[in-house]
């Protein structure tokens, strides 16, 4: 029996292969290089790297070739396994972005006392002699950037995955190091602990059911790759059950990683615990990557049965705009709240994805949820960015009454607050509502306009609980101590910065984006 | 198209023009200039020479005017109409809005009442408010008055209109309530800007029509393609033009606000509430002339408001003892004059326009002669406290007789020719408006004399301590100029050569077949007149006019003091049911939907505060949630094929 070396396109794939070399390459500095210089080593590595998979990103978006009927252009590579196309491309490059401005946020060390907020020593035992040595000796965990890197690449493949299998592996690789950022917290240890154990727990639960909903579509279709799988679908004649089964439980999986109710519950918890610089990058770009694969295995894979599953959708859409938006009325926690604000915009990009517009009459719903992603990765990352300012002796104050009154204290960061909120809203001006009116009416088009109705009432239910923390910012005293705003460095104002740009030039000037959303084109089948 | 092209009113179809006609958009610009520099610079740095700057703009304004109007003049008469494109203002689809000028015979006239009136007024002014400490900030809102007056008359289309119209409109509210530490003349100035927001409704909706009708709003493209419309959209064109027009020049029912505006400075009385903006109505009317000669509707009912207007504004004048809103009272009646005119159509707006002119002189004059008297008696308004002020300030009285005469149309003098006119048009339309226009004279006859015989004649009433002085040079010389102009404005109608003047802008009218003779009806307007003064010579003069006004009158007199009651109707109908609708709201706001929105929210976040027990922090709890909600997803596929 011989053995045929497989086909790697290098050139295509090489944004992808980027970002894993970089991520070995910092392990191995991990090794190799002195403590005292690993932070400025990694740090310049990993922003070298992505800025290098940007470009190269760019490039293989130029390069994508035409196909068939013109409607999408890329091309299927490494024997299958992964399909680069418009939408990955589209995909890869919010990702790079998003992750490039979170990399700044890694690397700010100018507010908790000249260190990282991440652990001097995750494994010393909160509260124990040797943490606080490595908290004298000033230690600090620089493996994040590596684990980082391991994370992006997996959220670059899973989308672009274009074999069952291919995508199982993506997952973990993205979600194996989320893990364990999670846990790595400086302040309050054993909460941000506990939400990694939780994290961790959970995700394992929902990669079980996303490898055993793969095991029945295989059983029915015979195989892993989409192609094959959309024309088993195509032409089914029996084995309902497996398939039927299959799709609930790769739904499950996908659910869990976007954040969708009823599979949600592990949100505010994580969100909460982690430190909030990965909060900010897990919120946004797991979204995107989570997202981005929902779109090409139920529109290529199983788009001939939307009939069987687009209630399914509309169910928990509507339970995950509902939840996000009603649960997030009582949180006392800020991350918490965007928490649940992150799951009701999980909602709403469940409304643009199960509109199933395929375009020629305005936007296709598959444009509408990519142009929604991005205005959601900035607003969100900028948001969280600010939450990491707002610090009292504890770290960072976290709860909302220590908001209150933040308007009289500093202007500049509640106004910026404030309009990261309004933008999460919806409210006019901003990306969120060109965001919103993107999916919204791509899906009214699509004919799901009585879920384009539940999703308009439940944003002014979302409006309620953004504009509360705008009222309490501007319009009630300090209870106590008011909480000081530290001023960061370079790296988190441009963060914050980018991230308004975006919010703002996005709300106003939607078009460039939107056409190149539009120019990604359809999923190669 | 049944309507021949001799009867249509003419096209309008500007020229362009070269030399001093390039430079008419100077005219408006040098006031706007003037108040800009003042108003920017504030009242503190530009004290010192402001009124002297505003003065100098409108004086130059008034020099341009003059040397462009003698250009129009030596043009060929088919020639007379000088556009001008500034800029594109906007532009939005198909609709382009470009703002330009147009410089007609119409407009030519105009321009030199209002900067000849304006100067003489500002130069009044000097004197006038020269103890005021904010004397510049006022030159600044008159001369921001005079731009936005110029803009009005000289622009080439409705929305140019409507920018100077709101112009003024903005200016007048300033300046009525120039002393708003009184809160008489701050309430004054809310009720001018408000009353006249329903005419700018009007205004509106009138160009918003012609819009949706002809696809533009320039006078030319208007006057071209007015015939093709159809009758209703005539109709309610002229409709809401007559409404604008009724808000800005006071006529009824839109009337309430004139008398309340004599709170602000008497220059501005005159100036505005007299000579020139309250006559934008009549503009308007006249430079729509293209509509209304389309829409007997239309014509009817300026006709109409403008006789109802003329009885209601002079029977409100004979009863008022405050010099300026007598004389408020008569600027309504007399524009009721223009009105009426203007809507006799072809025959009655050059009459209109020359009516308007010769009353800008002599309510100008009489206004500025009040504001005199004002100064001589401490800022008195009241007539029973006045009385033989002829020997105490010689030269106001001199004037004021002059616009006096005028006003009631002693013959030779202005008014005079103007009237005599308008009265004489009206009866070759009908009787009924012929007997309205002739009662109207003989009660101006005879609340202008009873007014004269309060004022300078009689005995003194004066408060104590009151010492009657004339007033300096700087405000006597504009009255013996507005003076002069009262008593010879009549030339301009020698050999009608203000309705030739004005016929290319609103067309040539055959003579109406009058049933008597000519000078039949100027006796019998002159015998009406006589008639009215005799009676205020015997009513007022014959008898002691007591120092405080009687109690015990008659039910015309209460009528006309209460304003005829205007306040009271807009009171009733308007304010009342205005108020109790919007506190109907309010409680409706309050109850209902400020119940249904508190509700949803104590609602939503009471069911928060319920289900957030279901995030209890176990995992065990997290992953049966997550497993139920799996069993949720299958059911939900198997559901639907089975199904």
């Amino acid at each position: 029996m011989s053995f045929e070396a497989p086909h790697i396109e290098y050139a295509t794939l090489s944004p992808l292969l980027i970002v894993f070399g970089v991520a070995l390459v910092g392990v191995l500095v991990e090794a190799f290089v002195p403590r005292r210089l690993r932070y400025l080593v990694q740090s310049v590595l990993a922003l070298v790297g992505l800025v290098a998979a940007l470009a190269a990103t760019i490039w293989v978006a130029t390069d994508l070739t035409v196909r068939g009927d013109g409607a999408a252009r890329g091309s299927i590579v490494a024997e299958g396994a992964i399909a680069v196309d418009g939408p990955s491309v589209f995909v890869w490059g919010t990702l790079l972005l998003l992750s490039l401005i979170s990399v700044l946020l890694f690397a700010e060390r100018h507010l908790d006392g000249g260190l990282s907020a991440f652990a001097g020593q995750a494994a010393a035992l909160p509260g124990t002699e040797a943490e606080r040595q490595a908290s004298t000796r000033g230690l600090e965990h620089t493996e994040v950037y590596p684990l980082m890197m391991f994370a992006v690449a997996g959220m670059m493949l899973f989308p672009a995955s274009n074999d069952l299998l291919t995508m199982f592996v993506a997952l973990e690789i993205l979600s194996l190091p989320l893990y364990l950022l999670c846990g790595l917290a400086r302040r309050r240890r054993l909460l941000s602990q506990e939400a990694a154990l939780k994290y961790f727990m959970l995700g394992a639960f929902s990669s079980g059911f996303f490898l055993y909903g793969v095991a029945l579509v295989y059983g029915f279709s015979g195989s892993t790759h989409l192609a094959a799988i959309a024309e088993a679908v195509n032409g089914r004649i029996g084995g309902q059950g497996l398939l039927l089964g299959g799709i609930a439980l790769i739904a499950v999986g996908m659910l869990f990683k976007v954040g969708a109710a009823p599979f949600h519950s592990w949100t505010p918890d994580v969100y909460q615990g982690a430190p909030t610089a990965v909060t900010a990058f897990m919120a946004a770009c797991t979204k995107i990557a989570a997202f981005g694969a929902l779109l090409r295995l139920f529109y290529v894979a199983f788009g001939s049965a939307e009939r069987d599953w687009t209630p399914m959708i509309w169910i928990v859409a509507i339970l995950t705009m509902a939840v996000g938006s009603v649960f997030a009325l009582s949180q006392t926690d800020i991350k918490r709240m965007l928490a649940y604000s992150s799951v009701a915009h999980a909602g709403f990009l469940l409304v643009g994805f199960v509109g199933l517009h395929e375009g020629g009459e305005g936007i296709s719903s598959l444009q509408s949820v990519l142009f929604y992603l991005v205005t959601y990765g900035f607003m969100t990352v900028g948001a969280f960015a600010v939450v990491t300012l707002v610090r009292d002796a504890g770290g960072e104050a976290n709860h909302l009454a220590r908001w209150a009154g933040l308007g009289k204290e500093s202007p500049l960061v509640a106004g910026i607050f404030a309009f990261f909120l309004l933008a999460m809203a919806g409210i006019p001006l901003t990306s969120g509502f060109t965001g919103k009116w993107a999916v919204f009416s791509s899906a009214a088009q699509g004919g799901a306009w009585p879920l384009v109705v539940i999703a308009v009432l439940l944003s002014v239910v979302a409006a309620f609980f953004y504009l509360r923390v705008i009222v309490l910012m501007y319009f009630s005293d300090p209870v106590g101590d008011a909480p000081a705003v530290a001023v960061p460095s370079i790296l988190t104002t441009v963060t914050i910065a980018i991230g308004l740009a975006a919010t703002v030039v996005l709300g106003i000037l939607p078009g460039p984006v939107l056409d190149l959303a539009a120019d990604a084109g359809a999923f190669i089948r | 198209m049944n309507i021949s092209l001799s009867e249509a009113a003419p096209v309008v179809s500007p020229t362009s023009g070269d030399g001093v006609l390039s430079l008419l958009w100077l005219i408006p610009a040098l006031p706007a200039l003037g108040a800009l520099v003042i108003l920017v610079l504030g009242n503190r740095r530009t004290s010192p020479w402001a009124h002297w700057l505003g003065t100098a703009t409108v004086a130059l304004s008034f020099l341009i005017g003059l040397v462009a109007f003698f250009q129009l003049l030596g043009r060929d008469e088919s020639d007379r109409s000088v556009g001008q494109h500034l800029w594109t203002w906007f532009e939005a689809g198909s609709f382009t809005v470009d703002l330009g000028i147009l410089y007609d015979p119409l407009s030519s006239l105009f321009v030199l009442l209002i900067t000849g009136v304006g100067s003489l007024i500002h130069l009044y002014s000097v004197g006038y408010m020269a103890h005021d400490a904010a004397r510049a900030r006022f030159f600044g809102y008159l001369n921001l008055f005079v731009a936005a007056m110029l803009v009005l008359v000289l622009s080439d289309g409705y929305l140019g209109v409507f920018l100077g119209w709101e112009g003024v409109g903005l200016a007048s509210y300033l300046l009525i309530g120039f002393w708003h530490h009184k809160p008489t003349a701050a309430t004054a100035a809310k009720k001018a800007f408000v009353v006249n927001r329903v005419g700018d409704m009007g205004m509106v909706l009138a160009t918003t029509l012609m819009f949706a009708t002809f696809g533009t709003v320039s006078f030319e493209g208007v006057s071209e393609l007015a015939s093709g419309a159809s009758q209703t959209t005539l109709n309610i064109l002229a409709l809401l033009l007559l409404l604008a027009a009724c808000g800005k020049s006071a006529q009824v029912p839109l009337q309430s606000w004139l008398l309340d505006a004599m709170e602000g400075p008497t220059p501005v009385s005159a100036l505005i509430h007299a000579a020139t903006m309250v006559t934008a109505g009549v503009y308007l009317v006249v430079r729509s002339n293209f509509i209304y000669e389309l829409t007997e509707v239309g014509r009817t009912a300026v006709v109409i408001v403008g006789a109802v207007t003329l009885l209601a504004g002079a029977i409100i004048g004979c009863a008022k003892d405050d010099i300026k809103k007598a004389l408020a009272g008569s600027t309504m009646s007399q524009i009721g004059y223009m009105m009426l005119a203007a809507g006799l159509g072809v025959a009655g707006y050059a009459f209109a326009i020359f009516h308007l002119l010769t009353h800008g002189f002599f309510k100008a004059n009489m206004f500025l002669g009040a504001g005199s008297v004002m100064h001589a008696m401490d800022d008195d308004v009241n007539m029973r406290h006045y009385g033989a002020l002829q020997k105490a300030v010689p030269v106001t009285f001199l004037t004021f007789a002059m616009g006096y005469l005028a006003i009631i149309g002693f013959p030779g003098f202005s008014g005079f020719w103007s009237k005599d006119k308008i009265i004489e048009t009206a009866f070759g339309e009908s009787l009924w408006i012929g007997l309205a226009a002739l009662a109207g004279a003989g009660i101006t006859a005879f609340y202008m004399t009873r007014l004269m015989i309060m004022t300078f004649l009689g005995r003194k009433r004066w408060e104590p301590g009151v010492h009657p002085h004339e007033s300096p040079k700087v405000m006597t010389i504009p009255l013996i100029v507005l003076a002069a102009l009262s008593v010879l404005g009549g030339v301009l109608l020698l050999g009608d050569w203000i309705v030739d003047w004005l016929t290319p802008v609103v067309g040539h009218a055959e003579h109406h077949e009058l049933p008597l003779p000519v000078i039949a009806y100027t006796l019998i307007v002159v015998a009406v007149v006589a008639v009215g003064v005799a009676v205020a010579w015997l009513l007022v003069a014959k008898r002691d006019i007591p120092r405080e006004a009687p109690q015990k009158v008659s039910f015309v007199t209460r009528a006309a003091r209460a304003d005829l009651y205007g306040d009271a109707a807009n009171e009733a109908l308007l304010m009342r049911p205005g108020n109790n609708l919007v506190e109907g709201l309010v409680t409706f706001d309050d109850d209902y939907v400020d119940g249904v929105v508190d509700g949803t929210g104590s609602a939503a976040i009471g069911m928060s505060g319920t289900f957030r027990r279901i995030q209890t922090g176990y995992v065990r709890s997290y992953a049966l949630s997550v497993f139920a909600g799996a069993l949720l997803v299958v059911l939900a596929l198997l559901a639907v094929n089975l199904g």
